[in-house]
């Protein structure tokens, strides 16, 4: 049984793109998922500069130019990034998951950072987190729904300063929480010790989103758990709506 | 004339440093007596400039664009002629 009742109608000539790294290791997952749920996708190479018409850009999980330096520091200066901030900048949607919220982060499109895990171990188990605010393009439909998706990172645990936190609470920018499997917040269910149980966060205009764990995990119903096309609908169709 | 930079990265010092702790226990569980182990890297730059100064403000250029986080991280550069 599906978990959620968001109707999704393919238009042909919405598209979404999805970034190569090298190391990027989840752009087929996106692909896939976003396949799953009827849409057409570009993939993008790092090198290009392109965007080849695509409505929102993903920016996947995985190890971009292997970590080095920090997550995400290299792959913020490759040709598609430099394509791709000027799509933000010009209030085009941008979705990183995990080493793309990394990604996002560096780049400077999104506020904060992503620190090595409190425990300093690479974590990989299911999460579950909770929408912080319901009016963003990604959370209208996850009103008081936990949802249950993967994550699986050694460098998650979201930071920024106290003056940063502040600005994230008064201007709605904190998408998800980690809580327990009823929806509590509290340390013990911050799986990487960040900031507040932060899991994602967006920009001050709401076009640029990011998060540690991997919707696109959580989208086939061979895997029995569907919670993450929740997320990815609920992003498809405010595409569609802005489109239309 | 040839410069080394040789640029020294730390954790913030508001932030937990988890590899630094993971050390400092691994230290005094072998007698150390040890209070705080912080784990920072050490980046070896070597460039040309026509003086120590603009050796230094290139290295500062590269750190603030590429080498150091700023959010996490401190740096402090010295400056060797080669």
């Amino acid at each position: 049984m599906m978990l959620y009742d968001l109707e999704i109608t393919n238009f042909s000539s919405m598209k979404f793109g999805v970034v190569t790294f090298p190391g990027s290791n989840c752009d087929t997952d996106i692909q896939d998922a976003l396949h799953l749920l009827d849409q057409k996708v570009e993939m993008l190479w790092h090198k290009d500069t392109d965007l080849k018409d695509c409505d929102a850009i993903f920016i996947p999980g995985g190890f971009s130019y292997g970590d080095y330096l920090r997550s995400g520091a290299i792959a913020q200066f490759s040709p598609i990034m430099s394509s791709i901030k000027a799509f933000a900048q010009q209030g085009g949607i941008v979705m990183g998951i995990c080493n793309g919220f990394q990604i996002l982060c560096e780049s400077g499109l999104l506020p904060g950072t992503l620190l090595h895990n409190s425990n300093q171990k690479f974590i990989c188990t299911n999460a579950f987190i909770k929408a912080e605010q319901q009016n963003t393009l990604l959370t209208t439909e996850s009103k008081d729904v936990v949802l249950k998706i993967p994550i699986a990172h050694a460098e998650g645990r979201y930071f920024i300063d106290q003056k940063g936190l502040e600005d994230l609470k008064k201007n709605d920018q904190i998408l998800f929480k980690y809580c327990d499997a009823k929806g509590q917040i509290n340390t013990q269910n911050n799986p990487n010790g960040s900031i507040e149980n932060i899991a994602g966060v967006c920009n001050i205009t709401k076009n640029v989103f990011g998060m540690m764990p991997h919707p696109e995990r959580a989208c086939d119903a061979l895997l029995k758990n569907t919670d993450g096309a929740r997320i990815l609908k609920n992003l498809i169709s405010s595409v569609q709506e802005i489109k239309a | 004339m040839t410069f080394k930079a040789y640029i020294n990265i730390m954790p913030q010092k508001a932030i937990l440093d988890p590899q630094g702790e993971a050390v400092c226990n691994s230290l005094n569980s072998l007698d150390f007596s040890i209070n705080q182990v912080r784990v920072g890297k050490r980046i070896e730059l070597n460039l040309n400039a026509s003086d120590v100064k603009q050796a230094e403000q290139l290295a500062e250029k590269a750190c603030k664009k590429l080498l150091v986080n700023q959010i996490m991280e401190s740096y402090s550069i010295e400056i060797q002629k080669v």
